[in-house]
């Protein structure tokens, strides 16, 4: 019995609209799961009715073994952080910490000793006794953090919590959320649209879409091996590139070119032909002197380029299609020039035309 | 550090000039000069009435300033003026307003808010269909309920009581009222709502705790609106209430409309003018706060 969280079986309908269908999920005790997925995929739902927000159509939640399904949000050990932050605007930080605690019930000297605790890990105690108004918006979502903190739950959950802070902002609380699991070894329950976040944060992803979970793995397994197409788009920044065509022994043609597959890792012995899509991330595109090593090699003509200071984004034309290639920063290239890139078959993904799932 | 340049600059730069006598402003202050003028004017005659004596205001100038200030016809109004057999002024209609106005406002509000606040954030089985019918209440002619509650009044044995009024007042600001409050707590955040939960907050507690400290615009409102909703009303007053019990407004009615004798019309003005003192105060008071309110609140459906 090592789960801190299971699901089982969990429906969940607005009237005719089923946003979650039959959904199973298994979370370890310690685990730092992410819910991703674009928005109105349902991850917002599920976190809902694991915090016991939102009444299940079917289907069980348990939490560290008990059958919580029906218990109120308070009875299931469960601490939350929202993304407008959701600070009550009378009361101040101190009010905000202490409100769950005096409805528990519990006494002062706990409760002082708590807040206390909590200001010290979030590095809050100058800011006790404002209201929430005061503060910036880091410090809204720390006091946050922190009420889920002092409730000294088993079980975080975080509601895109950091989605309402601008970019640096968001990156220092980022890692403060990874260093705080680190120390606290909770399990944390983290739903976002964003991928760097769920890369960074999650020992394993989820990725939902229309309800359900379309792969469950860790962040190297789903950026590595994506099951379908979805995912493959989905996760990676530039996204990756899809080129359509057709696989006949081993042979992936498209547009006139044949890329021979050797050295793919076939998820399955069963098909080997027919139409498929070949997925490769810009990133493992090789240029220049590493060219030579690559399996499969071409010329191209670049068509775009996007400078990003690390990286030099390049659009091209291959094989009928628009192709992106990452290249070093500090490549010396400019619109209409020819160069010539590697690919190697073993980082690509192959995809069922149709079903749209790895081959 | 770059190089500080001045250039010397010809042509328009900076702001654009604009005259105080341009036509569009003559335009837009003269029409808001004529419609202010416009609705003081009555206010205005109304005050300068109620200060003149009667050989004064037989001469016929009422827009004339009085000559001698007299302020015995606001004493006579308040204390003197006959209403049908008795003569004692405004005064017992003013209390009898006050006792009406206090309770029926803090029940209609302290109900109605509750009311607004399960229907906007616990969606509870027969929620819609329960605002629904309160919704259609408010649609309905109070006409077509003014026999029957004069019915169940007479058979709970408070028809006449003051008590049975405030309930009919009570009742009939439950519609509006309600529907001001869901609306303003469902544009609360949320979340806000889900944190309380989660913290372990019930339905009182999160009512007292979290929603009533964060609605002080709306309770605003809500007093605005039944204050002078009430102390306005003259139709259930007359109906459910007896001579001796009579609100202020059927009071100034029967001062106003008596037909022995000389008409008096500076104590007519005067009573009527210490009769909407109270709605006009209000109004002055917490203007500011009212707007807001309703801003805030009555707008999004």
């Amino acid at each position: 019995m090592n789960n801190s969280v299971e699901i089982k079986n969990l429906d969940l309908e607005f009237g005719t609209v089923k946003v979650l269908q039959n959904l199973n999920l298994d979370i370890g005790a310690g685990e730092f799961l992410v819910l991703l997925g674009s928005s109105g995929c349902g991850k917002s739902t599920l976190l809902n009715c694991i915090a016991g927000l939102l009444d299940v159509s079917a289907g069980q939640i348990h939490i560290k073994g008990t059958n919580v399904t029906w218990a109120e949000p308070s009875e299931r050990g469960i601490g939350m952080v929202f993304q407008s932050y959701a600070l009550y605007p009378q009361m101040t930080v101190e009010g905000n910490l202490s409100f769950g605690l005096k409805n528990a019930g519990l006494a002062k000297t706990e409760i002082a000793a708590r807040i206390k605790r909590a200001a010290e890990i979030l590095q809050i105690e100058p800011l006790l006794k404002r209201k929430p108004a005061a503060l910036s918006g880091g410090q809204r979502q720390r006091v946050a953090i922190g009420r889920a903190l002092v409730r000294d739950v088993d079980v975080f959950l975080f509601d895109e919590p950091l989605s309402n802070l601008d970019a640096k902002l968001r990156a220092d609380l980022r890692v403060e959320i990874k260093r705080l699991h680190q120390n606290l070894k909770n399990t944390m329950i983290y739903v976002t649209h964003d991928q760097i976040e769920a890369m960074t944060l999650a020992d394993r992803i989820a990725i939902m879409r229309d309800g359900k979970i379309m792969q469950l793995g860790s962040p190297d397994e789903i950026y590595g091996r994506p099951i379908n197409k979805y995912v493959a788009g989905f996760i990676g920044s530039p996204s990756m590139n899809f080129l359509e065509g057709e696989l006949s022994d081993g042979l992936f043609e498209v547009g006139g070119v044949s890329i021979p597959m050797a050295g793919y890792e076939f998820a399955s012995t069963a098909t080997t032909s027919g139409g498929a899509t070949l997925g490769i991330r810009p990133e493992h595109v090789v240029t220049g002197e590493l060219v030579v090593n690559a399996p499969f090699q071409t010329d191209v003509t670049i068509d775009l380029i996007e400078p990003t200071g690390s990286d030099t984004l390049v659009d091209c034309e291959f094989a009928g299609g628009r192709f992106r290639v990452r290249m070093d920063g500090q490549a010396k290239v400019s619109v209409g020039d020819t160069i010539r890139l590697g690919i190697d078959p073993a980082r690509a993904s192959l995809f069922d035309r149709d079903t749209e799932l790895r081959l | 550090m770059a190089d500080v340049t001045r250039y010397a600059l010809t042509g328009p730069q900076g702001p654009k000039p604009r005259r105080t006598f341009s036509r569009r402003n003559i335009f837009l202050y003269g029409t808001l000069i004529m419609v202010a003028l416009y609705y003081a004017l009555p206010l205005y005659v109304m005050v300068v009435t109620s200060m003149k004596g009667m050989p004064e205001i037989r001469l016929g100038n009422v827009f004339s300033p009085p000559v001698e200030v007299t302020f015995a016809p606001w004493v006579k109004a308040w204390s003197e003026a006959c209403t049908g057999l008795t003569c004692d002024g405004l005064s017992t209609g003013f209390w009898n307003s006050v006792r009406i106005t206090i309770p029926s406002v803090i029940a209609s509000i302290a109900i109605a808010s509750v009311n607004g606040y399960a229907l906007a954030n616990w969606k509870f089985k027969g929620a819609d269909v329960f605002f629904t019918i309160l919704i259609f209440g408010a649609f309905i002619p109070y006409q077509v309920m003014l026999y029957p509650i004069v019915i169940m009044l007479r058979e709970m044995g408070l028809y006449g009581s003051l008590t049975g009024l405030v309930i009919v007042h009570t009742i009939f600001g439950m519609p509006i009222l309600t529907l001001l409050f869901r609306n303003y707590f469902t544009s609360l955040p949320e979340e806000l709502f889900k944190a309380a939960r989660v913290d372990g907050a019930g339905f009182w507690g999160i009512y007292f705790r979290i929603m009533l400290p964060m609605s002080v615009p709306i309770f605003t409102v809500a007093v605005i609106l039944q204050v002078t909703g009430i102390w306005n009303d003259f139709l259930f007053g007359v109906v459910y209430t007896r001579p001796d019990s009579y609100p202020m407004t059927v009071a100034l009615n029967n001062i106003v409309n008596s037909t022995q004798g000389v008409k008096e019309y500076n104590v007519n003005m005067a009573a009527t003018i210490i009769t909407g003192l109270v709605p006009l105060t209000i109004y002055f008071v917490s203007g500011k706060l009212f707007v807001r309110g309703i801003a805030a609140g009555a707008v999004k459906g």
